[in-house]
């Protein structure tokens, strides 16, 4: 597994007590209440460290390579899920996945971005940055949700939408934008998950929801921190001063009632623990579908762009 | 005459042809305007009187917000409202320079309190809900103003049961408004779905340059979408595909002819049949 920077110390501790184990099993000696009291101030140090990460230190955790991805989630969370693939205009994108899946026993229409974990997944996923086919996939499969009155779940870990050539041919702006539209009129419940990375427009355009949550160590920005310390900085070495004044941390948006709650994570971050991130993710998503699946459609309609139109901050 | 004195002599011109062009340099922004397009002297009188539009080459100026308005809308009729909103700076946001500093020098800079007018006016005698952008106050960026004052000119046009018309010019959100710029792309966009719903016309008109997240939400929401002559329109810039793709774009990437041969805008007007254009379409959509 990827070590970060910033965990190299607890690292080296941990790998001082395997030596330690090892040493009292060859020599027989039982050294087994030291190695009990470092394991004690291993985690107690582990705790300390996770809780006062920087914004910047959180990013990487966001960014990991072994962070679980959408499909991994699909296998964590869901049964009988079964993909639904296609723009139906020529495209299968496939840093959209889509598909109808259960959770605890709930049919859903379940949509998210897709990351790979090595160079060649990346190749197939793009990186999780999503084309305008794409997004159009995703709205297919909202009307799919709406048609059948099925609640929609959407999971998203993105860099962003794609800045190509051809994603601009085909309408990168209107894709996303139509989505925003179009998900404020849909009558199902919608929950959106930030999972990673929830970077700009190619965040937004699977999020106007019911409820939004974070998974504690995710981002969400109008920008990545590195793109808005080369246009305000004009040096991207400040990114790091970015992700501070950007306000990109899940207690930051709590506070800035952006989002409706924040997922934990296992001590961490979530790739140290795929099983228990996931049934905590479960548990959040079947409790918010509980709470909204009783709304009538209209009222739903309602909370939700009033949800939208109180946000923002200004002088009157 | 001989050869080193022809020199001479040629020197002795360039100098003074340099002389008279740094004249006509310094009352750049008094009298004389530069087309940069065709790089033509223009008289600035003369470049106003063909609405900012270059008489030589026909080269679409940018224009702020207010002579777009009076360029419009019937004279005398556009009501400002809503003027009132203005800037906070709910992240106490600095880079190089803080946002309030920012603000501060865009509000003398334009005399504009943001980057947005909303309102309501006529056009040929039809009144229609507005909000007319301004890429002079800080590149026209979209934050928590600007998104209110979108909304609040759409729920007008709902109050009102008339015609919306948005005027775009914008790089995109305001980075100085993080993820709260970010939310007023959905907060103009479920108004959109509002307009929808309730069967009213909604008209945009994107001029140069408009790109980022004002394209991504409101902009191209238009039930007609019309770009102006000569605007550059686009979600990512230019610079940053070319930098992820490593390789260069066609001359005319962005740009309406570009938008238009693919299919993401109904028309192209000039400025000077603009007016007459939206007074077109909305008669042929009333009963």
């Amino acid at each position: 597994m990827a070590i970060l920077e910033f965990e190299k110390p607890l690292y080296e501790i941990e790998e001082k007590i395997q030596e330690l184990k090892k040493i009292s099993e060859s020599s027989g000696m039982d050294v087994s209440d030291q190695i009990e009291t470092f394991e004690k101030q291993a985690l107690e140090y582990k705790k300390e460290l996770y809780s006062k990460l920087t914004p910047a230190q959180r990013l990487q955790i966001a960014r990991h390579a072994d962070r679980p991805t959408f499909l991994d989630y699909i296998k964590l969370m869901t049964t009988d899920f079964i993909e639904l693939h296609g723009d139906r205009e020529g495209t299968d994108d496939r840093a959209i996945i889509g598909g109808i899946a259960k959770i605890d026993g709930q049919s859903v229409v379940i949509i998210g971005t897709q990351k790979g974990k090595t160079t060649k997944e990346n190749l197939i996923y793009n990186f999780g940055m999503p084309q305008p086919q794409g997004y159009r996939k995703a709205l297919r499969l909202f009307y799919h949700a709406n048609k059948f009155n099925l609640p929609i779940v959407t999971l998203i870990d993105t860099p962003g939408a794609y800045p190509g050539m051809k994603a601009e041919e085909t309408a990168q702006g209107t894709a996303i934008a139509v989505n925003l539209r179009e998900m404020a009129k849909l009558n199902v419940p919608i929950v959106a998950i930030i999972t990673g990375e929830g970077c700009s427009g190619g965040a937004l355009g699977l999020a106007v929801a019911d409820r939004v949550l974070m998974l504690e160590h995710s981002y969400y920005t109008v920008i990545s921190p590195e793109g808005c310390a080369s246009i305000l900085w004009r040096d991207a070495s400040k990114a790091d001063v970015a992700a501070e004044a950007l306000k990109i941390t899940s207690e930051d948006l709590l506070k800035l009632e952006i989002i409706d709650g924040i997922v934990k994570e296992p001590l961490g971050g979530a790739h140290n623990d795929y099983e228990a991130m996931g049934k905590e993710l479960k548990n959040a998503i079947i409790k918010e579908i509980k709470e909204l699946k009783g709304l009538e459609p209209k009222t739903l309609r309602d909370e939700r762009y009033n949800k939208f139109r109180r946000m923002g901050v200004f002088c009157q | 005459m001989t050869v080193k004195d022809w020199f001479e002599q040629r020197k002795e011109m360039q100098i003074a042809r340099r002389n008279q062009d740094a004249q006509i340099d310094d009352s750049i922004g008094k009298l004389w305007v530069k087309c940069y397009n065709c790089n033509a002297q223009l008289l600035r009188k003369e470049v106003e009187e063909n609405l900012d539009v270059c008489p030589k080459c026909g080269y679409h100026f940018r224009i702020n917000a207010r002579t777009r308005i009076n360029q419009l809308f019937d004279e005398g009729s556009f009501e400002e409202l809503f003027g009132n909103i203005t800037t906070a700076d709910p992240l106490e946001f600095s880079d190089t320079e803080a946002y309030k500093k920012r603000i501060t020098q865009a509000k003398a800079k334009t005399n504009m309190n943001e980057a947005v007018i909303s309102g309501v006016g006529k056009i040929d005698g039809y009144e229609v809900a507005a909000a007319v952008m301004d890429f002079e106050f800080m590149g026209g960026s979209m934050g928590s103003v600007v998104g209110e004052k979108v909304t609040l000119a759409m729920e007008e046009a709902l109050k009102r049961k008339i015609p919306m018309i948005a005027v775009t010019a914008s790089g995109g959100a305001r980075m100085q408004e993080s993820i709260l710029s970010l939310m007023q792309m959905a907060k103009t966009s479920c108004a959109v779905a509002r307009l929808n719903e309730a069967g009213l016309l909604y008209i945009t008109v994107l001029t140069e340059p408009t790109f980022g997240g004002v394209t991504a939400s409101f902009a191209t929401l238009g039930d007609i979408i019309i770009a102006e002559q000569d605007a550059r329109i686009g979600f990512a810039g230019r610079r940053v595909i070319e930098q992820t793709i490593r390789q260069s774009l066609p001359a005319d990437f962005q740009t309406a002819n570009y938008l238009m041969k693919y299919g993401q805008i109904d028309m192209i007007s000039s400025r000077a049949e603009l007016k007459s254009t939206l007074a077109k379409l909305i008669s042929l959509h009333t009963k």
